[in-house]
């Protein structure tokens, strides 16, 4: 046995596994840079949630074209996963095809579902390549998805095709391997460790390429393959850290932690609630000193002007969101050409996160750089645009909530800044003082009933 | 219109030493603008006629809040849902029914969190309970056969996931039924959440309305059948706009069940 692939692969591993995991906990340092919020309630409704919408990609299926066609590469994705386990025992221990010996006919039955798998996955990336770069669809449009989000998108894809690609290749040359072993053309100690096993209904057609070839050749062009065949897949492991493709993992804890409350009910802002009832206490002394416990506490802003007011679930959904697009193409605003995209709402404050991200870890701690989520990433015009009809949420596959964060950032404006459009500022004048939008007075409010 | 409306106060229950069945929460909508008034009438004359004893705050009620929190002030939405939740404590209110998605989805949602339990129902649904305990019933009448497509309001459809009541009457009155190409959960805004309702709206390409009404025109349908009052605005608007006025009407439920019962 050669120890030097063993110990080459064993670093490789560790080294692209410890690479992913470190960046990983840097998400995760960046995400703890948002407020705490409460999800740890209604804990069956939530794994149920999961279950349904993020396992069983129940809302995926809303869009059956796109939808079906997701269903099968996240499938390939996580059934051909069995396969990258042998393929990562093999490369540390110098056996090949580890399983086959135990499992027999069950071995040949899971090659064969993996090849076929691997076939679906081709076609599906393929037509997934079509429909981004060829087709004119709305939603891969959009001016959010110029530059770096569109060749992330593709790069994920040609990724997939060549993964995909190898994993069939390096197939095909095993199985001209096992024959010629069979056909006593291959002898060499080598060529028997080519042990006969699997079933390859797809690679049986690319195998005939091969055909007259050498061992020597044969052998190279599947090492080849599956050297970079589980390179890649360590390479791919890392780009999901700085691509939109986190929500292969994050889509599970995103869509555990999303709002089991109606999609009408807005939050309560607690700090609010204890001024009003101050407000409305005919016995507070409004000249009473403040109790020292509060005076410790710095006061929190109202409402959300950069990613430090959000929440914690709001930044995972940034970081979660794959930029697919549905709830814009779903949006009133946007569909009729106002500047909001709750994509890029997500998008944008994914960006200002990792921004603030590396100057943390430029500095070691956050040093003020001058920006804010709110002007410098997201404008004033794109959050008066919203209705806050829900649509968006409603379209999201794995429960991200841009609508919470519009107005988080609406309350910033109106409550530290009162910058409200004009407009709004008359019609809260009037609810304060008539307890109508519209100027009327109160004492008319039953009028209608003798009119 | 016909001024034999029975409209209680709850001070005047209160004064009898009685406690209504149930509050009708108006609304300012309800309230103040002319063309959302026939609503409130519409639906006083079903609750009228299925003998419901409801009644409703009058002077007493104020905004619910809706326009400001959805704008982002939330302190003057608590203010005003505190003071209406000591309102409706004080009399001891426990089931409202109002005619506004809006005022629905902030009795029902919002106002629980500072201290406002209440039992909260849309009138389509109350409508449909009457009809199920036969207090009222309806003879499909003047919209037999007619093409009505409805149009789901976002606080009461997306928002709190009614999506069948108001459709389940309509089918009562005998009418064909025609969905948008959007409807339900996919069903698109009229334009006027959010505090949309009274402001201008961003620069675009086109109105939320107009966009919504070209659709509702498209399925062919002689009435938009709306769920609420501000719904009921933006079509009517949007109907104006494409000059089909005369042509087709903007409804709501309670003004269909309410006609078709020649009330």
């Amino acid at each position: 046995m050669e120890y030097l692939p063993i110990i080459i692969f064993a670093l490789i591993l560790v080294g692209g596994v410890g690479y992913f995991a470190s960046n990983i906990k840097k998400m995760i340092r960046n995400i703890k840079l948002g407020k705490e919020v409460d999800r740890s309630d209604r804990k069956g409704e939530r794994f149920a949630q999961m279950a349904r919408i993020a396992l069983g990609q129940s809302k995926m299926v809303r869009r059956p074209i796109a939808g079906l066609l997701h269903i099968i590469v996240y499938i390939g994705f996580v059934i051909i996963n069995i396969e990258v386990l042998e393929i990562i025992i093999d490369g540390l221990t110098g056996q090949h095809r580890i399983f086959a010996p135990y499992l027999g006919g069950v071995y040949d039955f899971l090659i064969a579902t993996f090849e076929i798998l691997a076939l679906l996955v081709l076609v599906s990336v393929i037509v997934f390549l079509v429909r981004r770069n060829v087709m004119n669809i709305r939603r891969f449009l959009a001016r959010e998805l110029k530059g770096w989000p569109k060749n992330d998108a593709n790069y994920i894809l040609y990724f997939e095709v060549v993964l995909m690609a190898l994993f069939l290749t390096m197939n095909a040359a095993d199985l001209a391997i096992q024959q010629g072993v069979a056909a006593g053309r291959f002898t060499s100690e080598a060529a028997t460790h080519y042990i006969a096993a699997g079933s390859f209904p797809v690679s049986q057609f690319i195998s005939p390429l091969f055909e007259g070839m050498e061992f020597k050749t044969l052998f190279w062009i599947e090492r080849t393959c599956w050297w970079l065949h589980i390179v890649g897949i360590l390479i791919f492991l890392n780009y999901l850290y700085w691509s939109k493709h986190l929500h292969i993992m994050l889509a599970f804890p995103n869509v555990y932690l999303a709002k089991l409350t109606p999609k009408g009910q807005f939050t309560n802002m607690e700090a609010v609630t204890k001024e009003v009832k101050m407000m409305m206490d005919p016995n507070a002394d409004p000249f009473a000193a403040p109790d020292p416990a509060a005076a410790e506490e710095e006061p929190a802003s109202l409402g959300a002007q950069d990613i430090f007011d959000l929440n914690q679930v709001q930044l995972l959904n940034a970081y979660t969101c794959t930029e697919c697009g549905r709830c814009t193409a779903e949006c009133p605003a946007n569909l009729t050409g106002k500047k909001l995209s709750p994509r890029k709402i997500m998008m944008d404050t994914r960006d200002r996160l990792e921004d603030v991200g590396k100057v943390i870890d430029k500095e070691g701690e956050w040093k003020d750089d001058g920006k804010t989520l709110l002007n410098d990433y997201i404008l004033t015009e794109e959050l008066w645009a919203c209705t806050t009809c829900n649509a968006c949420v409603e379209a999201c596959p794995i429960g991200i909530d841009p609508l919470s964060i519009i107005m988080e950032m609406r309350r910033y404006l109106v409550l530290e800044n009162s910058a409200a459009p004009n407009e709004l500022n008359v019609t809260m004048g009037n609810i304060e003082n008539n307890g109508a939008p519209w100027p009327y007075n109160q004492m008319d409010r039953l009028n209608w009933a003798n009119e | 219109m016909s001024n034999n409306l029975t409209v209680p106060t709850v001070a005047e229950f209160i004064a009898q030493g009685k406690q209504p069945e149930v509050l009708f929460w108006v609304g300012c909508s309800g309230s103040f603008d002319d063309r959302s008034k026939k609503i409130t009438k519409a639906f006083v004359k079903l609750l009228n006629k299925a003998g419901v004893e409801f009644a409703v705050l009058g002077a007493e009620e104020s905004c619910t809040g809706d326009p400001a929190k959805r704008a982002g002030n939330e302190f003057l939405f608590q203010m005003q849902a505190m003071m209406n939740i000591e309102t409706l404590n004080g009399y001891e209110i426990k089931k409202i029914v109002t005619a506004c998605p809006h005022c629905f989805n902030t009795l029902k949602n919002e106002y629980p969190e500072l201290g406002g339990n209440y039992e909260v129902i849309h009138h389509t649904s109350f409508l449909k309970s009457l009809i199920a305990d036969e207090k009222l019933t309806i003879e499909g009448g003047k919209f037999k056969g007619k093409k009505i497509t409805y149009h789901d309001p976002c606080y009461l459809g997306r928002a709190n996931e009614i999506y069948e009541a108001p459709r389940e009457l309509i089918e009562k009155l005998d009418a064909a039924l025609l969905e948008m190409k959007r409807s339900r959960r996919n069903g698109l805004c009229c334009g006027a959440g959010g505090a949309q309702m009274f402001k201008e709206p961003e620069e675009g390409k086109k109105d939320i309305n107009i966009e919504r009404t070209e659709e509702a025109l498209e399925t062919g349908a002689d009435v938009i059948a709306a769920a609420c009052p501000f719904c009921n605005t933006m079509m009517s608007d949007g109907i104006k706009a494409a000059e089909k006025e005369g042509q087709v009407e903007v409804l709501d439920i309670a003004e269909m069940i309410a006609s078709a019962e020649d009330l």
